[in-house]
This record gives C-alpha cells, sequence and structure tokens, in this order.
C-alpha cells in the first residue's frame, strides 16, 4: 500500500502504466480515488455523531478496532444531502492529514469498480466548467461515454468548509 | 513482526543512556570530589562507550573518548583532583561525543581537539595517548599508564570467557590488545591460546568461542588493572591472575603463538560477534525491550478489554457456567492490563536527573547562583508521559532561572540567601500526577503582564481579571514581558510549547506567584495515556464517557430546578451553588428528554460544575483512542473509545468542554 506510487508514476510522464482506480457515485457524478490508498470497502453501519464538529463529518465508526470518521463529500461539492439508500457504502482509506497517516471514511452513494484508466485517456484539470475547486481534481479520465473524476483527497480534506470556490481558484 | 535493530542504532541508543548516566555521575563528583566510586563509576561508562564505539565502526568516538579517558585516569589515580574546571571540560566533552554520534560527519573535530588541548592544559601534561583505535596486532601499544612507581613483576594471566560471549558483542582481541598494552613499550607479552576444547569441525559453532588464552606479561601495574581488562565480561568467565615473584625468564610456557589472530580463527572469525546487538549482560534482573513492543502489547491488551467487554454483555442473563468464567477472564484481564500498565512506568527521577545539567549551563551562564532540588523522584508515570515532559519542564525551569531568580546581590539586597532554588516535584493525586515547578525568587510581575495582555488584546484595558487568570496569560503564544529577548528565553515561545504539550496529554497547568517570594508552575497531568476509568453517560441518542477522575458524585435533577430551563442554571447542593450545563444545549439537541435527569458533578480547575445528561449508564474501564486529526476542533472531546457492543463512544474533555460552554453563552449573551 503505497500513496505515493501514483504520483511518481504521474510525475513521469513517459511511464505508460495505467492508473487503477476504485470508482464510485455521489449524485450525478462519477469520482475516482486510487486503489493504493483504498483499504476496504463497509456497508453502512452505526455511525457515532460528534458533537459540535464540522459539517462534513458524519461521525465515527468502529473498524476493526479503531475509530475511524466517517465524511461525507457531499458538502464539499456543493451537493445537498442525501438519504442512506441500500446502495450506500464506506469506503475506508488512507490518507496524510496534517502529516500524519490516517485512516478515514468516505460515504459513497454507490461503489462502481475497479477500473483501469489508460495514461492517455487522462486529462488536466480544466480551469473552467467546473463549480468545484479546481486543487480538489487530480486529473480527469474518461471511460465509456463519461467523464471520471480523479479526486486528489488530500487536498480535499485539508480544505476549509466553503463548498464552491470562486471561478479560477484565485 | 519486528526486526532485529540495526547494531549501531542500538550502540547509539546505548550510548546515548552512557552519556546521560556519565553526566549525573560528573554533577554528583562535582560536589563529592573525592568520592572514588563515583570516579570508577565515571571511567566505566567512558570505557563502555569507547569498547563499544570502536566495536560498532565509531572509530572518531573511541579515538576520542580514549583520550578523554587517558585524562580521567589520571583523577582515578590519584594524581589529579576531580576540579570543578574539568568537570565542565568533561561535561562539554561528553556533549562532542554526542555529536560525534549523532552526526559524525558533521561534528566539528576542531572542537574536540580543543576540548583535549583544554584537558591537556588543565594542570599540567598529562601523558596524551597516541589515537590508535584498530585491533592490529602490529600497532604500538597504547600506554594507558605511564607514571606507575611500582616494581616490575610477572604475571599469568589465563581466562577462559563464556562460550556465547562474543554474541554479547565481546571481542575477545580487545581484551588482550589491552593486556598487551599493560605490558607498556617494553612488550614483554605473550599469548597462548588453548585450543583444548575445540571441538572437530562438526561439531564447531562458528558463533561460540572455544579457545581460551594463558598470558605472560611483565608489567609494573598492579592486579586490580589487570582485573580491570575483564571488568565487562568477568560474569561468566573463569580468570585466573598469578604474580610471580620478581621473576624474569618467560620461557617455560607451551606453544607460544605468534599472532592472536590465528588463534582465534579457527574457533570464529570476530567479526561474527558484530551483527549480534550487545545486551546488557550485567542487568541479570531486567531485559531492554524495544519501546515499540511495549506499545503494540499495550494496544493488544487494549483490543483485549474491549473483546472482554462484549463477552460479559453477551454473557449476561445466559448460562451461570459461562457468567463465572466470564468473570474469571475479567479478573486476568484486568490483572494483565495493570501489569503492562506498571512495565510502562518510569520514575520520574530519570526525566529530572536530565536537569541537573541544564541548571548548572544556565547558572553558569547567568552568572546566577542557583541549586535544584527535587521531590517525588520515584513517582511513576506512563513512559510516554515522560518523553513528552522534557521539552516543557526545560523551558519552564530555563524561565525560572532567568526572570524568576535574581542575581545574588539583588536577593541579598531582598534579605534572601544568595542562591536562588529551584524546585522540581512530583506527586500522585488519584489518577493523576502534579508536577511542579517553583522558584524562590522575584515572582512573576502583575502590572507588566497585564500591560502586555492589553497591548496584545487579549484583556481590556482596565478590566477585573481573576488573579490566576491573569498569570496563566503567560501561557499564550508569543507572550513575553521579557524587555530583552537573551539566548535562554524571552522570545514568548518556550510558555506556549508547555501549554500546548499540556493540552496534548490532556493536562492542565496551573499558575501561582505570591508576590515577591517565587513563583510555581504545577502540570496537572493523567497517568497515563492509554486507559481511563470512566462515568458512561447517555445524552440524546449518543453515549459519552466522563473521565472518573473528575466526577465528584451524581444526584438527581429534581423537576422544580429542573422547570427553570432557561432562566437560571444553579443547583443547591448541600448549601453550596453549583452551575450546571445542560449537555443536550451543548451538543445542539433542541427537544428535552422524558423522565428524570441526572447531574454529574464534576471538577476542573479547582471549580465545580454539573452537567445534566440524560442518563447515567455506568462505571466503564475506556480504552481511548486517538481522533482523527479531522476532529481536531472539535476539542471538548478528549478521545474516542469502543463500547461493550461495538459502536463508538466520545470521551469528555471536561475543561475543554466548560471553556466552550463559556463561550457558547458569551455569544448567546452578545446576542
Amino acid at each position: 500500500m503505497q500513496p505515493s506510487s501514483v504520483t511518481e508514476r504521474q510525475a513521469g510522464q513517459s511511464s505508460p502504466a495505467p492508473l487503477h482506480v476504485l470508482t464510485l457515485g455521489l449524485d450525478q457524478e462519477v469520482f475516482a480515488l486510487e486503489t493504493e490508498r483504498v483499504l476496504e470497502v463497509l456497508d453502512v453501519v452505526a455511525v457515532t455523531t460528534v458533537p459540535n464538529a464540522r459539517r462534513f463529518i458524519r461521525g465515527l465508526i468502529n473498524v476493526r478496532g479503531r475509530v475511524v470518521p466517517v465524511t461525507d463529500l457531499r458538502s464539499k461539492f456543493g451537493m445537498g444531502d442525501a438519504p442512506t439508500t441500500p446502495d450506500t457504502r464506506i469506503i475506508v482509506i488512507e490518507v496524510v492529514l496534517r502529516g500524519q497517516l490516517s485512516t478515514v471514511g468516505i460515504l459513497a452513494d454507490r461503489v462502481y469498480e475497479v477500473a483501469e484508466l489508460p495514461h492517455a485517456s487522462l486529462e488536466e484539470t480544466p480551469r473552467l466548467g467546473m463549480t468545484w475547486r479546481p486543487e480538489f481534481i487530480k486529473s480527469i479520465g474518461k471511460r465509456g461515454d463519461g467523464f471520471v473524476i480523479v479526486l486528489d483527497i488530500e487536498k480535499v480534506f485539508a480544505s476549509e468548509e466553503a463548498p464552491i470556490s470562486s471561478p479560477a481558484g484565485s | 513482526m519486528q526486526m532485529s535493530p540495526d547494531p549501531a542504532d542500538t550502540f547509539r541508543q546505548e550510548a546515548a543512556e552512557l552519556l546521560e548516566q556519565l553526566e549525573a555521575t560528573l554533577l554528583d563528583l562535582e560536589g563529592a570530589p573525592e568520592n572514588h566510586a563515583l570516579v570508577d563509576q565515571a571511567f566505566r561508562a567512558l570505557h563502555t562507550i569507547k569498547g563499544s564505539g570502536g566495536m560498532f565502526g565509531f572509530d572518531a568516538v573511541a579515538a576520542f573518548t580514549h583520550r578523554l579517558e587517558t585524562a580521567f585516569e589520571a583523577v582515578r589515580s590519584g594524581r589529579r583532583p576531580a576540579t570543578p574546571a574539568l568537570i565542565t571540560l568533561t561535561l562539554s566533552s561528553l556533549d562532542h561525543i554526542r555529536s560525534l554520534i549523532v552526526s559524525p560527519d558533521t561534528a566539528e573535530p576542531s572542537i574536540g581537539a580543543a576540548l583535549l588541548a583544554a584537558l591537556a592544559d588543565l594542570d599540567g601534561p598529562v601523558a596524551a595517548a597516541p589515537l590508535v583505535v584498530e585491533a592490529k596486532a602490529d600497532v604500538p601499544p597504547l600506554p594507558l599508564k605511564t607514571t606507575t612507581g611500582g616494581t616490575l613483576s610477572r604475571w599469568t594471566v589465563r581466562f577462559r570467557l563464556a562460550e556465547n560471549v562474543m554474541s554479547f558483542g565481546t571481542n575477545p582481541l580487545l581484551l588482550l590488545k589491552e593486556l598487551r598494552d599493560l605490558a607498556g613499550d617494553g612488550r614483554r607479552c605473550t599469548v597462548t591460546a588453548l585450543t583444548d576444547r575445540v571441538p572437530l569441525l562438526e561439531d564447531l559453532d562458528p558463533f561460540a568461542l572455544h579457545v581460551a588464552w594463558e598470558v605472560d606479561l611483565v608489567t609494573a601495574h598492579e592486579q586490580a588493572d589487570i582485573e580491570d581488562v575483564f571488568i565487562f565480561v568477568a560474569d561468566d568467565a573463569q580468570i585466573e591472575i598469578t604474580r610471580h615473584e620478581e621473576e624474569k625468564a618467560i620461557a617455560q610456557t607451551t606453544q607460544p603463538v605468534a599472532s592472536v589472530i590465528a588463534a582465534l580463527t579457527p574457533a570464529a572469525p570476530p567479526q561474527a560477534a558484530r551483527p549480534s546487538p550487545p545486551s546488557a549482560p550485567e542487568g541479570a534482573g531486567s531485559i531492554r525491550v524495544q519501546a515499540e513492543r511495549l506499545d503494540s502489547l499495550m494496544d493488544q491488551v487494549g483490543e483485549l478489554v474491549i473483546a472482554q467487554a462484549r463477552l460479559r454483555q453477551l454473557s449476561l442473563g445466559g448460562d451461570p457456567a459461562l457468567l463465572s468464567v466470564v468473570e474469571e477472564v475479567e479478573r486476568l484481564v484486568s490483572d494483565l492490563r495493570d501489569t503492562t500498565m506498571s512495565i510502562r512506568m518510569l520514575p520520574i527521577g530519570t526525566l529530572f536527573g536530565r536537569f541537573r545539567r541544564v541548571v548548572r549551563d544556565l547558572s553558569q551562564a547567568l552568572g546566577k547562583e542557583v541549586m535544584l532540588t527535587t521531590e517525588g523522584e520515584d513517582t511513576e508515570l506512563d513512559k510516554t508521559v515522560i518523553e513528552s515532559l522534557n521539552d516543557p519542564l526545560v523551558h519552564l525551569i530555563r524561565n525560572s532561572i532567568d526572570h524568576g531568580l535574581e542575581t545574588a546581590e539583588e536577593r541579598r539586597a531582598a534579605g534572601k540567601s544568595g542562591a536562588g532554588t529551584v524546585h522540581l516535584s512530583a506527586v500522585h493525586a488519584g489518577a493523576q500526577v502534579l508536577i511542579t515547578v517553583s522558584d524562590d525568587g522575584r515572582g512573576m510581575n502583575r502590572e507588566a503582564i497585564r500591560a502586555k495582555a492589553e497591548e496584545r488584546g487579549l484583556i481590556a484595558p482596565g478590566a477585573e481579571v481573576p488573579d490566576s487568570e491573569l498569570l496563566g496569560l503567560v501561557f499564550e503564544a508569543g507572550f513575553s514581558t521579557a524587555a530583552v529577548v537573551s539566548d535562554v528565553s524571552g522570545r514568548g515561545v518556550g510558555m506556549d510549547v508547555v501549554r500546548q504539550t499540556v493540552d496534548a496529554l490532556r493536562g492542565s497547568l496551573m499558575v501561582d506567584s505570591p508576590p515577591g517570594r517565587g513563583a510555581s508552575v504545577t502540570l496537572r497531568l493523567p497517568l497515563t495515556l492509554a486507559i481511563i476509568d470512566g462515568l458512561l453517560v447517555q445524552v440524546s441518542g449518543g453515549q459519552y464517557v466522563i473521565p472518573l477522575a473528575a466526577v465528584e458524585e451524581c444526584v438527581d435533577l429534581t423537576p422544580a430546578e429542573d422547570a427553570r430551563w432557561t432562566r437560571r442554571n444553579f443547583l443547591n447542593l448541600r448549601g453550596d451553588l453549583v452551575p450546571f450545563l445542560r449537555m443536550r444545549d451543548l451538543f445542539g439537541v433542541p427537544e428535552r428528554p422524558e423522565g428524570f435527569q441526572k447531574v454529574v458533578i464534576v471538577t476542573s480547575g479547582g471549580m465545580r460544575v454539573g452537567l445534566v445528561v440524560d442518563h447515567v449508564i455506568g462505571q466503564y474501564q475506556t480504552v481511548i483512542k486517538s481522533l482523527s486529526r479531522l476532529l481536531d476542533e472539535a476539542n471538548q472531546f478528549s478521545g474516542a473509545t469502543i463500547l461493550g457492543d461495538g459502536s463508538v463512544a466520545l470521551i469528555l474533555d471536561v475543561a475543554h468542554l466548560i471553556d466552550f460552554a463559556q463561550a457558547l453563552e458569551a455569544e448567546r449573551k452578545a446576542s
């Protein structure tokens, strides 16, 4: 499990290795996380809410004896709340928070599959045409007819609560 | 699982401990220069650093320590007194050895040379030895002693070391070399290998030492000097030292061997001993354990406590036979937990010892006479707590000496003794420990603190602020009343470090300063960071743990008191007025619960506060899980725990919860 290997691979542009990602659905969008950082995918369990915590933190769950926060990225992407459905999952990932490797759960409306995104299909984040902060997004891949948005999850967690950024990312 | 540690790391760690020990010994020696036991102790420590330094390739360390050892040898033989100047130089030399160990490449050799020159100048030249560390057969011997007035005698030293001695890092070649060095320049030393116990090749264990040696030497040294060669291996070795009165012939020994290396090769190459780390053969009653293993043991015991709680819940109302087994397991788990915790406990004296050097150096740098007194060194604390206390205590001590204590003249003018005192104490108070740093200096300057606080906008100009709160402001970041920033303190960083560390340890700070009679800062800390006893309560749908150490009692909230929902929140507790906080209110739950609520009376910072909860579920032993960095802002909670049913409960941080409530109240009043 080496989250850094992906970025290294991306940095070395000559390498044609495809990007392995887990694709998930939030609202109508398809997002992707590098498989290297995904630990497991869980069904929704009882979540202990943390009073007075920031809005995108749903609460805490017990993952095999570890206390892991569950986050809802909807608010980060300016989406409204969604009810829990039989498709809802918690994706447990590893992420570096303030210099510390931490385990965090992410709520997903759906989890699709583990996919390979060919290197050639990955594109830089366009600076226009999105309501989200460009720094949240590592790259955009094409899959079938649609787009897959590869998240820069560390940046998402590091950001302040404001869900929608000003255009052109100041 | 764990890899065997890098031998060089083991050396670094051992050397760090030895240097620390040596430092303490030297400081003791300064107070009692005639104490031979202390001199010997210091010498042994130097000797070990030299020996293992050479063994693990820290040649610069070995060479430098050797020279230092030579200087100390003069003290040991009584030819030089242990003067404060010598101690100072030796302490600086220790720092140099430290830097040689930590960063051998960047350490400045000129510092070492200067120190050695200063040592040599100290009171006339003491024979400086040539810098030789390799154990080659043809190097000139090191004249460890040059001036021992005794006559020459012939000795036969016959020794057989324990078979496993090389796995502890002992290199027999070095012992032989030391013996040969005793013979001095005359080189009248014959080494004979006794190979009678070397087994046949198929039975040969290449890591064991099968060879014994007989060494014939003529030397002016005493028997004690020869015994010293074996100082670290004597435990399991057979050593015979016989003196031949004034004999001169050396001819009758058997089978002389030209080179000791030749004798050694059939048994075991000396390098075979290198990869295994040296354990401490001298401490038969204790073993060295890697800290990470202790940490994982603690984690596993923590899991066991949680699993046990689940087991208990499942067994309730079941088979009585099962229940009795569950109770048995419960008792065992509780014992195991206590034992594991006690393994992690260290006496705080290990930490206090380090500050003697800090105080000594500072008092010299500032020209103030300072005495450090300590109390409660035996008080035990979790090792992680002790480790994190080093920096804050150093800051507090620096602050006391730099700002608190006056100069000797000022003190005498104020009718005090010339020497100031810094007092460190540790004492248990329930599940907490109180660590106090106090001085008998001029005390804190309330006017200066107020002026600075007003300047920085921390308090309104002229506002009435309780004394303890005013003094507590010095722990704000960047808060310094020092007019001049010195090397020692005044940047306003130190006190901030103190507060952050104490916060991180879930502790609290108290400052007291009776005007003119010094100042004291008390750190109140939990004994351990791993497990606490708590009271499990329910608020709305959630369960929370209140640390039992903070809980005084639980009372009912009478309907009459409850009816005054918003007007005033005071409780009449046996005649005392106790304010209470409604947890539902604090957690943003607007509805009121059904049935009688309970009030848990807690104390925090000397204040009694009631916390209104829906139900009190009971006492609960809790394994603390730290909260994710994502929840850094939710500081009303110090951690979380996993309950018997597998769900997560939050642990309340009572002090921060009260702060939060006060902030909330102020906000509401303002709006």
